[in-house]
């Protein structure tokens, strides 16, 4: 009823071929944007509830959008190239730590050739940008591997990527500056000489990396890269059979992954944790970001933001709920109960829709365009 | 429709969690707790979070709170990890009439993250016993107190301890002592004051470092056996420092040449490897596995009542007593600022003034019941840590014994560093640094 499409005509095939074809799309994407961009910040401005606590907005829609956003990255490579990868926290690594040298001046002694590199600091924006280029490049070297091997093999090999640069972060002293407990801390968030300091400063500076690059993501799944991404996915032989170069098709869908990836790194370094040492990107880490792309639904974006929303959002909330409703109990048994309830969700759900929270949506929707009669 | 009633019992959950009880929050001083009873290191956060919150119900039922002004906390489960302790610490910084008086992270990676965030949130972050190093400097570091000791002290104790046994400062000369840490900030942090005392005495510094968790330590101490150290300092905490003694043990490196620090000097540390750690040592913060009228006063006030969290033969553990002091030396700051702002729950930023102004005799010290476990501290501008005294302990097998004096971390040699990192972290964070002779 919804989603009834009668009367919406394409006239021409830019209209029939837009990135939203459905008008009722359009215009519930619009007011969430709205929302995310104006209400939001009025809500938390007035303290409105929900959305009224620094709270909210600090530890769970910065971590949310940050998250949704690596996400995305992942989901680029695992849910639309088919090429598993456990190095996902590796990459946030890099983009964190790359942004990090590059906002505080890099200094690379080349005594072989007599010389060094030497780069100034440079502003928050090109450095965090800097970052994601050094994931994206990282990205691609880790790629190679992929043009030999699949599946779980692949993963293995990613795998060594994470431990590779966990322990290159912890015992390589020039990533942190020589700092002498390893551990590094955010340069002040300046753009254009605005400082973002406030919650709400925060929020929409992360809100405004997530929407372009949701959008960049959206645009590119759809293209004609995007198409050689799902082919080498759906079937690798008959995609180069086809005349898809698998070289190019596999490495893109690397470095865009990790160039994602490694923003949203540097975004969870600069702007949610402050400073943060390798355990933040640790295998755990690459973990979670699997589980919120299988969770959400492998190929589709907005997946991405239902998984992120629901690996993270979830514990957090389970673990609130004894302490407000008034049942005292100690909160190793909650942290435990998070465990298992969680867990148990997860296996419901895909066991109920294995291919996640985008499919129930996609299925809900279908449903909608047919309604009164849905089949 | 189990769909629909999952999603309505979602919905219902989602609701509650963000519903907030209302209570009478008139006259009560809000304490966040940042714990870990869960995970890698639950063998020691529990004791520590156990004696923290039986100290705070001591002052609320025997004394009815701070000059009558209640202490409530809430406790949240950090299992150790920095992202989760920054959202516990967001979770529970605004509750209250005034917010959180004070935050105690129990985690040095968590103290990092926290110490940008409590700059602008204007709330005292106390790490005592652990935390940041050059936090000392309190005219950089406003808001940070690793109250009783550093790192670097801890360090300089332990160096001090090794040349007594040794003979002597000068019988360091190269010797051969090798540190075993845990790779994170924690463990990390010693590391620079241990380098200059290397340098200081002649001797020959070798960090080893632990992945975290650290169940994982047999090429460690294969590097050990073959490099044969005079001496092994540990810096582990939770499995890591059993796990320490039983591989030290395997490769028959003496246990009474390894000193812990006072993380690692605890009974849940020794107790997994029996009989092997006889012999172990380990520095403590002052205090250690003792019963002082304070803890006659828990039993008879807490424990009495029904109101105690632990099994009574827990009280007076090593990690039980450190959660005691760090209560009490936050509830004697609360005290402090009271003085000055008057008897009513105060902000984070009160809170930091009686921190900042805390002077603990040796009679008042008596009077809350803490004699024998604790020296008196006193707490300035430019000291934030107080004091830097520390005695070494040993297990005999049943017990922890105290084998040493006391002993008092040397400045000369900490002191440089402090001013190096400090100003270092002051330029890079556009600290202008208070002046410490205008404070009051």
């Amino acid at each position: 009823m919804l989603y009834r499409e009668a009367g919406q005509f394409k006239t021409t095939y830019s209209a029939d071929m837009a990135i939203f074809p459905i008008r009722q799309d359009r215009v519930a994407l619009i007011l969430l944007l709205l929302f995310a961009f104006i209400g939001v910040p009025v809500m938390a401005t007035f303290h409105i509830w929900p959305l009224g606590s620094d709270y909210m907005l600090r530890a769970i829609l910065i971590p949310f959008l940050i998250l949704a956003l690596a996400a995305i990255g992942v989901n680029i490579l695992v849910g639309y190239c088919g090429q598993i990868s456990l190095g996902s926290g590796a990459f946030m690594a890099i983009g964190a730590y790359s942004a990090y040298k590059f906002s505080t001046g890099v200094h690379l002694p080349l005594a072989w050739l007599g010389t060094a590199l030497a780069i100034p600091p440079l502003p928050v924006l090109p450095s965090i940008l800097l970052g994601g280029l050094m994931a994206a490049v990282v990205g691609i070297l880790f790629g190679i591997p992929s043009l030999r091997i699949k599946g779980l093999y692949l993963a293995v090999a990613t795998l060594a990527a994470q431990f590779f640069f966990d322990w290159v972060f912890i015992r390589v002293k020039w990533f942190t500056n020589y700092a002498p407990s390893g551990s590094v801390s955010a340069p002040e968030l300046n753009f254009f000489g605005l400082t973002v300091n406030t919650s709400i400063e925060r929020y929409l500076l992360c809100l405004i990396f997530v929407t372009l690059f949701a959008f960049v993501a959206k645009n590119l799944v759809r293209g004609n890269l995007g198409r050689q991404w799902m082919a080498i996915r759906d079937m690798d032989i008959a995609a180069e059979l086809m005349g898809i170069r698998p070289f190019y098709a596999k490495l893109t869908a690397f470095a865009v992954s990790s160039f994602m990836v490694g923003v949203a790194g540097a975004l969870w370094a600069f702007v949610y944790l402050g400073a943060w040492e390798p355990l933040a990107f640790d295998i755990n880490r690459s973990f979670q970001l699997l589980f919120m792309v299988i969770i959400g639904g492998l190929g589709s974006i907005l997946g991405s933001f239902l998984g992120a929303a629901f690996i993270l959002i979830l514990p957090i909330m389970l673990d609130q709920v004894p302490h407000a409703i008034g049942v005292p109990i100690s909160v190793e048994t909650v942290s435990h109960l998070v465990f298992i309830v969680t867990g148990a969700l997860i296996c419901y759900l895909l066991i109920v829709e294995p291919h996640g929270f985008a499919k129930l949506w996609s299925i809900g929707k279908e449903k909608l365009r047919l309604w009164p009669y849905p089949y | 429709m189990i769909r629909k009633t999952l999603a309505l019992a979602a919905a219902a959950i989602g609701m509650t969690a963000i519903a907030e009880p209302v209570l009478a929050q008139q006259n009560e001083q809000f304490i966040p707790l940042l714990v870990y009873r869960s995970g890698a290191y639950a063998v020691n956060g529990v004791p520590y979070a156990n004696g923290v919150v039986d100290y705070y119900n001591l002052v609320n039922e025997r004394d009815g709170g701070v000059n009558g002004v209640k202490l409530t906390f809430e406790e949240c489960e950090t299992a150790y990890a920095t992202d989760k302790g920054v959202e516990c610490y967001e979770r529970l910084k605004g509750k209250g009439p005034t917010g959180a008086a004070y935050v105690n992270p129990l985690s040095t990676g968590i103290t990092f993250a926290l110490t940008e965030k409590t700059l602008a949130d204007k709330i005292p972050i106390i790490t005592m016993g652990y935390g940041r190093a050059d936090s000392k400097n309190g005219s950089v570091f406003t808001w940070n107190f690793p109250l009783l000791g550093t790192y670097w002290s801890a360090a300089d104790i332990a160096i001090q301890h090794v040349a007594r046994e040794m003979g002597g400062a000068d019988k360091l000369k190269g010797k051969k002592i090798s540190l075993v840490y845990h790779d994170s900030p924690y463990g990390k942090e010693p590391i620079p004051a241990l380098q200059v005392l290397a340098q200081k005495h002649g001797f020959e510094f070798t960090p080893v470092p632990v992945t975290h968790p650290g169940v994982e330590q047999k090429s460690q101490w294969l590097a050990i056996r073959q490099n044969r150290p005079d001496y092994v300092l540990l810096w582990g905490w939770g499995v890591m420092n059993g796990t320490a003694i039983r591989e030290a043990a395997a490769v028959a490196y003496p246990r009474d040449k390894m000193l812990g620090v006072w993380w690692s000097g605890a009974e849940p540390d020794v107790t997994p490897a029996g009989a092997e750690s006889v012999g172990y040592k380990a520095l403590m913060l002052q205090h250690g596995a003792q019963r002082t009228p304070v803890h006659a006063d828990i039993e008879k006030h807490v424990y009495a009542k029904g109101k105690g969290i632990t099994e009574k033969d827990k009280i007076g553990e090593v990690l039980y007593n450190r959660g005691v002091v760090n209560a009490m030396l936050g509830v004697e700051a609360i005290r402090t600022a009271q003085s000055k702002f008057g008897k009513k729950p105060l902000t984070g930023e009160q809170v930091r003034w009686g921190y900042e102004n805390l002077n603990l005799s040796a009679e008042r010290l008596k009077e809350l019941g803490f004699e024998g476990m604790l020296r008196p501290i006193k707490i300035t501008c430019a000291d934030h840590e107080g004091a830097r005294d520390g005695r070494v302990q040993q297990w005999d097998g049943k017990a922890w014994k105290i084998i040493s004096d006391w002993y008092t971390a040397n400045q000369e040699t900490t002191e440089p560093l402090v001013k190096d990192v400090s100003a270092k972290y002051a330029a890079e964070k556009k600290i202008t640094p208070r002046d410490c002779a205008k404070e009051s």
